[in-house]
């Protein structure tokens, strides 16, 4: 391997991205919008939703329960009625997502220990519920409120079953972050280098590389360093705005999220090229990466927990770099665990890497057919 | 078959290539001489850039045997890469570096001694008139100025062999000029070129040319010796209402093409009428065609050119088509 071609190869690249405004935003915008969309989306505490109330019992203690629920700053009232039925209109007609009952023997339902009050949630939005859910861990000396979605019947019951009835695994962006590290840099990586051979053989410059001295090795690692470097920038990027916007702790060592996030970005970049070397053109590419994304999202264990997955599914799942990394992150950034600890991920994704890569190499021909 | 130092720079026995079911270059025989600008002629489809990519090793040919610069093709095609310069067909620069950045590109790619670098592209840049637009992208060049930078980097790293395929197809014939006295200062300079045309005023300048039609090597030599092999067969007809001249010959036998030019009519006549009483038969058959749809006309003989090479060699291959058929 020569190093002054290799070299020329990657400051082609990086004169050619510097040039290419689209993927220059792409680098920094997809990980900002998705970590945002993601991290506000599956975030289940919500603040703010429109709530209507109805006090029918207009008591001094029903008085302080609402005042507290509102304090939790998750509803934000807009109306004031006297019936159950009305919130339940106001929530058929989308005025409130919100609607919290007191019902007339609120003080008697108190002192026997019975639910004392019901939180009518808008069950279409999974979001809303969960929301819902932090009201009624609002206390109360002797009992629970008792939630409820519209046209669905649970029996009034203690605090702890409607918690977990509405929100059975309560993740939040804590869970989320570390795992879209992961998500992001499968995306994106994985599409850079996939278009990255097609899209020279498409405008002909392949042509004029395969007939110089440069060898494949050259290359496939020259199309690959760039990326490297811009798939730390992500990670970076998805780092700051995930402790920054959510809070999200780093309880393990910087050094290792990044060795982490660093295999993950070759593994990913070694599986692009190897899409590009088999790709007949851009589109074509695109699909493949599409093939490999869809799957990796599903299966790796960053939507659905993995341990519930039929045992099929788990093994193909370890053949996705994502499922790895993502064991890894968690470990690193949640449990403060070592890469030394976790050394079976780490050895399954660096085993990806080198096949990936050889199957890149050898599958590229410096020839047109 | 052999190259060496002295003499020959390309030889190919029984080339072929075929894409499935389509023989693109049918068993071709090629010699190219050493510090020769060596020409390949003839019309789209013809081959051209097939045997090109055959012989630089980016195409398998499917029989036949190359030997380029001493080196069996395509087996040793790595150790010739470092020796040729190819020039595509298609514009294969990157359109999104500077015309600076592609030859500093093809430069470290090339292998060009680094403290040589510097020194050699200001040097292209200057030879091949960009010194106003070196910071320009080269996709925003015009056609031309992209052939023009894309030579200029085939021979940045002073190649034995160079391989042109159709390097002129965009450039003016004021510049082509100018491109041509590039390509004979190189071959002056001891390198070898191969460039592929179809056009006939290039062709003539070259020092030998080989002539595909249909993947077939139809005829090859020095201008001089095609055009020499068509001594008398050419005439000119000057008539007062050429396109009824034209029609009135285009039936007569022994005629094998009849092209207006201008006023003009230039006659291929076939290769039997060649000998001297042959010649005059066509000649009276003529004269009595023309006669017949009352047309005066001046019959003489002209030079030939390498259009009517092309055209009798191709008719020829018709004719035996036919007769085979
Ligand atoms: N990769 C390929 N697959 C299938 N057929 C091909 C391929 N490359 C070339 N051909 C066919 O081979 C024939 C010769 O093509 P080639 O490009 O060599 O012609 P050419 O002489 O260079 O023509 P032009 O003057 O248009 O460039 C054509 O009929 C073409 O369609
Ligand atoms: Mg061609």
């Amino acid at each position: 391997m020569n190093r002054r071609r290799l070299w020329a190869i990657v400051i082609k690249e990086l004169r050619q991205l510097r040039r290419d405004r689209i993927t220059l935003a792409m680098i920094v915008g997809i990980p900002v919008i998705q970590l945002v969309l993601f991290g506000y989306a599956i975030n289940m505490n919500l603040r703010g939703l429109n709530a209507g109330i109805a006090d029918q019992s207009g008591t001094a203690g029903s008085r302080a329960l609402v005042m507290d629920m509102l304090a939790t700053g998750v509803v934000a009232p807009v109306a004031t009625v006297n019936t159950p039925q009305q919130l339940m209109a106001m929530l058929r007609r989308g005025e409130i997502s919100v609607g919290i009952v007191v019902p007339p023997d609120f003080e008697r339902r108190r002192s026997d220990g019975r639910p004392v009050a019901q939180v009518l949630v808008d069950g279409s939005d999974t979001a809303v519920q969960g929301a819902a859910a932090q009201l009624a861990q609002v206390p109360i000396d002797s009992a629970a409120p008792d939630m409820r979605a519209p046209a669905r019947s649970t029996p009034p019951s203690g605090r702890i079953s409607v918690v977990s009835f509405y929100n059975p695994q309560r993740r939040s962006a804590i869970d989320i972050v570390p795992g879209l590290i992961g998500v992001i840099l499968t995306m994106t990586m994985v599409l850079f280098t996939g278009i990255a051979i097609v899209r020279e053989r498409e405008r002909g410059n392949m042509e004029l590389l395969i007939a110089t001295p440069l060898t494949s090795t050259e290359l496939m690692i020259g199309k690959v360093l760039p990326y490297v470097v811009i798939g730390l920038v992500q990670t970076s990027v998805i780092l700051a705005l995930g402790v920054w916007l959510f809070a999200v702790p780093v309880r393990g060592s910087v050094l290792d999220v990044y060795l982490a996030t660093g295999l993950l970005i070759l593994a990913n970049l070694a599986l692009g090229l190897l899409i590009s070397t088999r790709a007949q053109s851009q589109f074509q590419a695109m699909q493949m990466t599409f093939f490999v994304f869809l799957p990796s999202i599903l299966l790796s264990g960053f939507m659905f927990p993995f341990a519930g997955m039929p045992k099929i599914a788990q093994w193909f799942a370890e053949l996705l770099p994502l499922t790895h990394f993502l064991r890894l992150i968690r470990g690193i950034m949640l449990r403060d665990a070592s890469l030394w600890e976790l050394w079976r991920d780490v050895l399954a994704l660096a085993a990806f890497i080198v096949v990936m890569m050889a199957a890149a190499i050898l599958r590229f021909r410096k020839r047109l057919d | 078959m052999s190259t060496d130092e002295a003499g020959t720079a390309i030889c190919a026995h029984g080339l072929s290539k075929r894409f499935g079911a389509l023989v693109a270059v049918d068993r071709i025989d090629l010699e190219v001489p050493r510090r020769h600008v060596y020409g390949f002629l003839g019309p789209n489809g013809s081959g051209k850039s097939t045997t090109i990519r055959m012989l630089c090793g980016l195409l398998t040919p499917s029989a036949g045997e190359i030997e380029v610069l001493g080196l069996r093709i395509p087996a040793e095609a790595e150790a010739l890469r470092r020796r040729i310069g190819y020039m595509t067909q298609r514009f294969s620069l990157f359109e999104d570096l500077t015309v600076r950045e592609n030859l500093e590109f093809l430069a470290a790619i090339q292998g060009v001694p680094r403290r040589r670098t510097r020194t050699r592209i200001d040097e292209l840049i200057g030879q091949y008139h960009f010194g106003g637009c070196q910071s320009q992208l080269a996709g925003t060049l015009s056609g031309g100025q992209k052939q023009r930078l894309a030579l200029a980097c085939a021979v940045i790293h002073e190649p034995e062999l160079l391989f042109l395929d159709e390097p002129t197809s965009a450039v003016d014939p004021e510049s082509r000029r100018d491109f041509w006295e590039k390509l004979f200062e190189l071959a002056d300079a001891g390198t070898t070129l191969l460039v592929s045309t179809h056009l006939m005023d290039e062709a003539e300048r070259c020092h030998r040319l080989a002539i595909l039609n249909h993947g077939v090597l139809v005829a090859d030599g020095t201008p001089a010796e095609l055009t020499g092999t068509l001594e008398g067969r050419t005439l000119i007809v000057e008539a007062a209402d050429p396109r009824r001249a034209q029609q009135a010959l285009l039936g007569v036998q022994g005629v094998l093409s009849v092209a207006q030019i201008g006023n003009a009519l230039r006659v291929l006549t076939a290769v039997e009428d060649a000998l001297a009483e042959g010649a005059a038969n066509t000649r009276q058959r003529i004269n009595d065609a023309l006669a017949k749809a009352g047309q005066k006309a001046r019959v003489a003989t002209t030079p030939a050119n390498l259009e009517d090479v092309f055209v009798a060699v191709t008719r020829n291959d018709k004719e035996s088509e036919e007769r085979a058929a």
